[in-house]
């Protein structure tokens, strides 16, 4: 189970797919529930809408909407559960978000939040001083009963430009949707039990500890 | 430390390994001092489950002393404890309505891809079985890293020895889960394939429900035996039809309730059978379902199917008009260990359950090896084997 590098790299890229937004997105983020004749999300539909890769996913967290609305908002806890954040700066109307590449690298993306309703939702979009374009939506709904809160985190984004972008758009394409849902079932699993779930026998084997020690 | 670890079809052996530690505050570590065989270990041992390793630490019955604590564990060093083979978060949706065997945070995100495409849904973490149920090292080892403490372990008291609690961390409330599947009325008669460890507990468990007859179907006469001494009558498949028979022995209606405890590894020398084998052996993954298949022709219409045995992909020919068309129930699942380990407990007390009847080998960890190619070719024999770490090996 050791993470070679090639799986690393493959990881490593996926973070960077999770943080990557079109200029158009926020305009698709607009409609991006319904979009056909039926009620199902967008990014359920076998061929969807507009040229933007379009992802998301949704999980039901047995804990207060305000609760999971104030952790997420406070952006400085998302390191603890998306595995490809490094860090986060902020500072003001922005934050900094330090996110891991290949090759042990990171690139840098300055963010800024374009929506933010209190215990309902929070978007967030890159700036133009981003090394590279990102955006994503996380909306936070009452679920039935005493089943706590549907929290459905939505990302679109485009491939990057470039040669290496292109060579890359593959993986872009795939990877930021296992990566999104990964990072999506940590935030439950947090929430829930208070602790990120690992089978890890000690504590070098956990994936933290092995990224750390890959750089 | 030592750990019987997984190196391919029919090659397990004893290891060392490094010892275990606390990772999250809700851990705890407990060192073994009882382990058994399950029946489900012999599809490890045989190959049919996907996704285990080599190294990977087997064993999911087990019980032991605290020796250890996160400060969050609701356990205390010292203690002493069994400990449920399906881990459970006791904080998501499933937890709270106790289907525990359902648990959607035990199974580390990065590894639930795996089984959610097979079944559409992830599966929870369960110790020693693949890392399609999370990769955790198990319980035949010397030490064992056990997650969310304060949800799972069940506190033994000192007079009960292991032999008498041990089984709580699995076939026992497997096999009552089985027969509380099969919703048994006071009147019934209720047919049980599989006279392995999980078929007799569900046996006695029918029993212990009021079924008015239990009829056991297996082929090794010893276990008929034991089968016969909880109380049920006997069909040993080799010689009988057993259709027939169930039907004869039910006046005519057909059984009321039927429970495959055999699961996905039925022997049988039908051609259907056959087949079936000789498909799984290539890797085309057909379960034999040959005790399932004949447990639904044999049930009555509106009767209940309970499935306690293990399958884990596809079968062929399955009797979906026969369930249909007599209006069948049916009930499986991994068992929701948490749910029945208090109750169970206190029936091992008051001696309504005995659970040591069926343990025929007792062996140091370091014979494990020979324990599985035992309990698999020996059958008749070896009907349960407890691995104890803390026993001499000479012998």
């Amino acid at each position: 189970m050791r993470d070679d590098n090639g799986l690393r790299t493959s990881a490593s890229i996926a973070g960077i797919g999770l943080a990557l937004g079109g200029a158009a997105f926020g305009a698709f983020l607009l409609n991006r529930r319904k979009g056909g004749s039926d009620d199902a999300p967008a990014y359920t539909r076998k061929s969807p809408p507009g040229e933007h890769a379009a992802i998301g996913r949704t999980v039901t967290i047995r804990k207060p909407r305000a609760e999971l609305y104030t952790y997420w908002r406070d952006f400085n806890n998302l390191p603890k559960f998306m595995e490809n954040l490094e860090a986060i700066r902020s500072h003001g109307e922005t934050s900094t978000w330090v996110i891991k590449a290949p090759g042990g690298t990171t690139v840098d993306v300055v963010t800024k939040v374009t929506d933010d309703c209190e215990n309902e939702r929070i978007a967030w979009a890159s700036t133009d001083q981003s090394d590279i374009a990102t955006s994503g939506r996380v909306e936070f709904a009452d679920a039935p009963g005493d089943r706590g809160t549907r929290v459905s985190l939505i990302m679109s984004y485009d491939p990057p430009g470039g040669a290496a972008g292109r060579a890359l758009a593959k993986l872009f394409l795939r990877e930021p949707e296992v990566q999104a849902r990964h990072d999506l079932k940590r935030f439950k699993a947090l929430m829930e039990t208070g602790e990120i779930t690992t089978s890890a026998h000690r504590k070098d084997q956990t994936r933290e500890a092995k990224q750390q020690e890959n750089g | 430390m030592k750990a019987l670890t997984w190196h391919g079809t029919h090659d397990v052996r004893i290891d060392t390994v490094d010892d275990p530690e606390i990772i999250n505050s809700r851990d705890a570590i407990i060192k073994i001092t009882s382990t058994a065989i399950c029946g489900s270990d012999l599809h490890l041992y045989d190959g049919v489950i996907p996704g285990v390793m080599p190294g990977d630490v087997l064993g999911h019955e087990f019980m032991g002393e605290v020796v250890e604590i996160g400060k969050d564990s609701t356990l205390k060093k010292g203690q002493r404890v069994v400990v449920p083979f399906t881990i459970s978060c006791g904080g998501c949706f499933h937890c709270n309505i106790k289907q525990y065997s359902a648990c959607e945070n035990s199974n580390p995100a990065e590894k639930q891809d795996m089984s959610a495409t097979l079944y559409g849904h992830p599966m929870a973490g369960l110790f020693g079985y693949s890392h399609l149920t999370g990769g955790y090292s198990g319980g035949q080892a010397e030490y064992v890293r056990v997650p969310y403490s304060d949800v799972g372990p069940i506190v033994v008291p000192d007079h009960l020895e292991d032999d008498k609690v041990l089984f709580l961390s699995d076939i026992l409330p497997t096999g009552w889960m089985g027969a509380e599947n099969a919703e048994i009325q006071p009147d019934d008669t209720v047919a049980v394939w599989g006279c392995g460890p999980v078929g007799l507990f569900a046996i006695q468990s029918a029993i212990v429900m009021g079924a008015s007859k239990v009829i056991a179907i297996d082929h090794y006469p010893n276990r008929l035996k034991l089968a016969e001494q909880m109380g049920a009558e006997t069909i040993d498949f080799r010689k009988t039809n057993v259709r027939e028979a169930l039907m004869e022995m039910s006046g005519g209606i057909g059984v009321d309730a039927v429970i495959d405890a055999v699961g996905m590894e039925a022997h049988g020398f039908a051609i259907d059978n056959m087949l079936d084998i000789a498909k799984q052996k290539v890797g085309i993954g057909a379960d034999r379902a040959k005790a399932l298949k004949q447990a639904i022709l044999a049930v009555r219409p509106g009767g209940r199917v309970s499935i306690p045995g293990v399958y884990g992909g596809m079968t062929d020919k399955f009797p979906l008009g026969a369930l249909m068309e007599k209006g069948l129930q049916v009930r499986s699942g991994q068992t929701h260990v948490q749910r029945y380990t208090k109750d169970l407990l206190e029936k091992i007390e008051d001696g309504t359950l005995d659970t040591t009847f069926m343990i025929s080998h007792r062996l140091p960890l370091e014979d494990a090896p020979r324990g599985y190619k035992c309990f698999r070719e020996e059958q008749n024999e070896w009907t349960k084997v407890v691995l104890k770490p803390d026993m001499e090996t000479a012998r």
